[in-house]
């Protein structure tokens, strides 16, 4: 008999091993990528959104890119933003 | 020629775990910590024994210390008693859930309010259902031998073991002791080989939320939720009698001794009267056995060596068809009865002639239990069965009005 090498709870580091945990957010980050610093500059400048994010779905990119599959909508990223380029909007409408 | 030395029940032990050479010891080392737990940090200072011994803030860190150890793959040892026990709790089902092959020495003492540093098993007992293998030594010789054989249940099966042994009436009273060789002691347990070590070329993540439904993972293979994981473990600790039996009898083969796997008997065979205990009480009873029978009284005792998994099948064989059941306990389960005796009578459920069970709750907090009160406990149980009382239980020596 082969021994079971899953004995216990264990998950590996990729995207999607905790399920779509995007569906748990009720608040959707969006990002004015005119006031964005290294959107705007097209290099690698701030990205205290990428080094804040507990998530790791911000991408390094330019524009910047947040992986919305994951996003639980915690809002550090729009705390943290200098220029304020981030905004926090709610999933569903106020009027429903 | 076997190499006997007199010591005590913790010195038993602390040779029986350098013996075995464990890569990490943690420890804590203050009241109600034994000896044991000293001599091992003796032996790592005097460069007897190579282990990393961590000396850490409290029992919950203890044991924390030897699961993250055990999860790289590493052979671990801890020792507690009492209320570090219980102060050890959460990680106990952490250990045992996170299938570790975690030995821990637990020095029965009593547990506080009010505060006691004597001997019950009430400790190990309130940690029954936390998933790990219970061991009871009824001696010195048991002790290291049983600490041996832990390691090679708990690598095999992948579920952590805990030895118990009676506070002070073992563990500070010194008796002779065969110290098995090291080359032969590493015959019998090789290396451990860890299921999936937490190691950086496989970044793993250990134990994260469990969903009660099955997932898909990230390359789609369909995982085990929360209570999968619960069955595995159930599974694992039940399936262990045959291994805790194997590993006795293959103990045998090497050394000379076996222990009679998960449980143990004493002139059981022709005994009408069965006593039923478990560690140092069993050793007693046996004393109080020989003085009931020269009084003509057909009396046998029964031992759990291994409470968990708990050896029903063994129970079965060895009680059906007695006159009479006595259980000597030291643990109590509050609102209900003595500690085991109750899962001794759910273990005999269904078996035609059910015998009549009776239990005495003795030598709570260290209260001292001698045969010849043992032997006057069963004298006036089978006259109470003989009235036609079927269950019955007594406090030894305990009278508060």
């Amino acid at each position: 008999m082969t021994q079971d090498t899953n004995l216990f709870g264990i998950c590996t580091p990729a995207p999607g091993e905790a399920g779509n945990t995007g569906d748990w957010r009720d608040r959707r980050p969006v990002i004015d990528h005119t006031k964005c610093i290294p959107s705007v500059k097209e290099k690698e400048a701030c990205f205290l959104c990428w080094l804040y994010c507990p998530e790791g779905i911000i991408g390094m990119s330019f524009p910047v890119t947040i992986d919305l599959d994951y996003c639980k909508g915690c809002g550090i990223c729009a705390e943290e933003c200098p220029p304020n380029a981030i905004t926090m909007v709610n999933e569903v409408s106020d009027n429903g | 020629m076997d190499n006997v030395k007199i010591m005590t029940g913790n010195e038993a032990a602390a040779v029986g775990v350098k013996l075995v050479a464990p890569h990490v010891i943690a420890a804590y080392p203050i009241t109600p910590q034994t000896k044991l737990a000293e001599m091992l940090a003796e032996y790592v200072e005097n460069g007897v024994l190579a282990s990393e011994y961590v000396r850490v803030e409290s029992e919950h860190s203890s044991l924390t210390v030897c699961i993250a150890a055990s999860a790289v793959g590493a052979r671990v040892f801890t020792a507690t008693s009492s209320n570090g026990l219980l102060y050890m709790h959460e990680q106990l089902h952490w250990a045992a859930g996170s299938r570790v092959p975690v030995v821990m020495c637990c020095v029965n003492r009593g547990v506080g309010a009010p505060w006691s540093i004597f001997n019950d098993q009430q400790d190990s007992f309130s940690q029954r259902d936390t998933g790990w293998i219970q061991l009871y030594c009824r001696n010195n010789q048991e002790i290291i031998d049983t600490v041996i054989q832990a390691y090679r249940i708990a690598e095999q099966v992948y579920v952590p073991v805990m030895v118990c042994y009676d506070g002070f009436i073992l563990s500070h009273t010194k008796m002779p002791v065969a110290i098995p060789a090291e080359e032969e002691v590493s015959r019998y347990l090789p290396p451990l080989t860890p299921v999936r070590p937490l190691v950086p070329e496989d970044p793993i993540t250990i134990n994260p939320v469990f969903f009660p439904w099955r997932r898909d993972n990230a390359e789609g293979v369909s995982c085990d939720g929360y209570m999968d994981m619960r069955l595995k473990l159930a599974k694992a600790i039940n399936d262990a009698r045959e291994t805790i039996r194997e590993a006795d009898r293959e103990f045998g083969e090497c050394f000379n001794r076996t222990y009679g796997g998960l449980v143990w008997d004493y002139r059981n065979d022709d005994a009408a009267i069965t006593l039923v205990s478990m560690g140092s009480l069993a050793s007693e009873a046996t004393v109080a056995v020989d003085m009931l029978r020269e009084k003509g009284v057909p009396a046998g005792v029964v031992a759990l060596r291994s409470y968990r998994p708990f050896p029903k099948d063994e129970l079965r064989a060895l009680l059906g068809g007695k006159s009479a059941i006595i259980v000597f306990e030291k643990c109590m389960s509050y609102g209900n009865g003595g500690g085991f005796s109750s899962e001794i009578k759910t273990a005999l459920y269904g078996m035609p002639d059910v015998p009549p069970c009776h239990n005495v709750i003795a030598g709570l907090g260290g209260r001292n239990v001698t045969p010849s009160e043992i032997a006057d406990a069963v004298m006036s149980a089978r006259g109470a069965i003989d009235d036609g009382h079927f269950e019955e239980t007594y406090w030894l020596g305990c009278d508060t009005d």
